[in-house]
């Protein structure tokens, strides 16, 4: 079976400071896979590698079997062009620490919008299915209300219905919940775990660490770049063989 | 404690005794407590502002003094403002303010991505024409356009077109295009601050989504761009509806060049030129008031309530007028 998501000694460079120092990683299909570790360890840059936000510097990086960003005849690589990039974005949904819900749109409007404008889809369909996946994530009466008007965790869960809405394989979830108050940091997981229990494919990165070890089904720890360890969230939580994860979560713990 | 306490207190008591806890509603059950009473204050008098109140309307006293002494001939006002030929100048300073307004509106936003753009040609191109237009007066511009028959005496477009450049380059063509092109260096810069204004979150989200950069630009990023693009846009139209004004170097008909025709035949200049002045203000007026509706209508999705329409400000006024005291509790809600 091919794996959703797997890095071949990817490498990323910000000018002269390097980021990502050679991730070597797996991703099966309906995995919920947990990227932890302490800021500036280049988890989410990883993250935004995975959908061609971030340009990669070496190594290889494929989403379903297809190579990300590159086209590869013989032994060149051919940049993709706008469009090329775009059409392999619409699989992977992506929800962002701050959301970054669109302001200008009520909450249904930044659901249908993709599918209107990228999948074509009439807009009547595309308003009906908005509501039916507000509906899931809770929220069905918010569907009139511009991001303003909702809490942070309501305009997450919209994020996570607008990321939906294009079908994705594949869902990159970006430190989803640190942004948020508190209470409500529960009923954003809540919506992730239902999500995780229908199959779909995450890659979350995350301190909350106890929806790691609840939902999750494999864990990195990564730290400076490279990835420290990695196993089933349980043991590495609980067992961690390296002092700098151990350090690590003796603070997060 | 305070329960008590309030609940011994006098009906009299015009100021509570310092240091009790204000008392409010829930204090104790059962309890019948007194609201502290109102603060009647002696208001400070403020002798500086009467003075100075004083001095400007001893000020406006003269001038309108003057102005009644004034040599004018007030009937002359009101019989030219709505001479037909005022009118078609008024209107005729309309047309090429909207139509050059417009174009520099468009030609403005090409600008501004072609100076954003990662190609060093487009962006190059774009910084010299926003140094070249910005940094000329705009009556030299406008003299160039209508003089430009000087240099080119036919206007060849190849196959396309083909014609006397003094045909093509009427009053209205220089006017517009020395005002249009002008307004599009100005519209560029105000363009580009709106566009890098919008949080660049929001073009990751809609690249994530797997949408194009042209999508990304017309469906997110400019409807937000809008929003800080408005206000000085606004400001620029009024600026370019009195700018042109100047057209009438290159022979346009427009108000002020037909109110001096008028008050030149007959004599009452002073008279016309107060007519032009009334029209601008009329214009401009009526353009604020756009301005002010446009940009609520872009303001919506960025604040949780829209601020009140001018007319809703003067009707919660009327009813708060005179209701100068401290807002009681049940009134912060």
């Amino acid at each position: 079976m091919t794996p959703m998501v797997r890095a071949e000694q990817v490498h990323k460079s910000f000018g002269p400071v390097e980021v990502l120092k050679g991730i070597d990683l797996q991703v099966a299909p309906e995995e919920v896979f947990c990227l932890v570790g302490p800021s500036g360890s280049g988890k989410s840059t990883f993250l935004r590698c995975i959908n061609h936000l971030e340009e990669i510097n070496a190594g290889r990086l494929y989403v379903d079997g297809t190579l990300v960003g590159y086209r590869q005849q013989g032994e060149k690589l051919y940049e993709l062009r706008d469009r090329e990039v775009a059409a392999q974005r619409r699989d992977i949904g992506m929800v962002f620490q701050r959301f970054n819900l669109f302001p200008h749109m009520t909450a249904a409007g930044n659901v249908m919008e993709a599918p209107v404008r990228v999948k074509k889809e009439s807009k009547s369909a595309a308003r009906e299915r908005a509501v039916t996946l507000l509906d899931r994530v809770g929220l069905g009466d918010k569907r009139d209300s511009y991001p303003a008007q909702l809490s942070g965790g309501q305009q997450q869960r919209v994020a996570i219905a607008r990321a939906l809405a294009m079908e994705p394989k594949l869902m990159l979830f970006d430190e989803p919940t640190s942004a948020l108050d508190p209470e409500l940091v529960g009923e954003v997981l809540d919506v992730m775990r239902d999500l995780a229990s229908e199959g779909m494919t995450m890659i979350v990165v995350t301190h909350e660490m106890g929806f790691a070890r609840e939902v999750g089904d494999s864990l990195v720890f990564m730290d400076d770049g490279v990835v420290v360890e990695s196993g089933h969230p349980r043991e590495v939580l609980g067992n961690p063989q390296h002092e700098r994860t151990r350090s690590f979560l003796s603070k997060v713990l | 404690m305070t329960a008590d306490r309030a609940g011994q207190a006098e009906p009299e008591d015009a100021s509570p005794s310092p240091g009790t806890p204000s008392p409010s509603k829930n204090t104790g059950p059962g309890k019948t407590t007194v609201p502290p009473a109102e603060i009647r204050a002696i208001p400070v008098r403020h002798y500086g502002r009467y003075l100075a109140a004083l001095v400007v309307l001893a000020l406006v006293v003269l001038f309108v003094n003057a102005l009644a002494s004034a040599d004018l001939q007030w009937s002359a006002l009101g019989e030219f403002l709505f001479d037909d030929q005022v009118l078609e100048g008024a209107k005729n300073t309309l047309l090429v303010s909207i139509l050059a307004m417009a174009m520099g509106l468009v030609l403005g936003i090409v600008l501004a991505v072609m100076r954003m753009s990662k190609n060093p040609v487009t962006s190059s191109v774009a910084w010299g024409y926003i140094w070249f237009f910005r940094g000329t007066p705009v009556y030299v511009q406008l003299l160039l356009w209508f003089n430009l028959g000087l240099i080119f005496p036919v206007l060849n477009l190849g196959p396309i077109y083909k014609n006397e450049m003094t045909d093509v380059m009427t009053p209205f063509m220089a006017a517009l295009l020395g005002l249009g092109l002008n307004e599009a260096a100005y519209m560029a810069e105000i363009c580009r601050a709106g566009i890098q204004s919008v949080d660049e979150g929001q073009t990751e989200a809609s690249q994530a989504l797997g949408m194009t950069s042209a999508q990304n630009m017309r469906r997110i990023v400019l409807p937000q761009a809008m929003k800080v693009i408005v206000p000085p846009t606004g400001n620029e139209f009024i600026n370019l509806l009195k700018t042109s004004s100047l057209c009438a170097v290159v022979m346009f008909e427009e108000l002020l060049r037909k109110a001096q025709n008028i008050g030149n035949t007959s004599g009452s200049v002073v008279e016309l030129l107060l007519v032009a002045t009334v029209w601008y203000l009329a214009i401009t007026t009526v353009f604020s008031i756009g301005q002010y509706y446009l940009e609520r209508r872009y303001a919506r999705g960025t604040s949780r309530q829209l601020p009140d329409t001018p007319w809703q400000k003067v009707r919660r006024n009327l009813f708060t007028w005179h209701d100068r005291r401290p807002a009681r509790e049940g009134e912060h809600a």
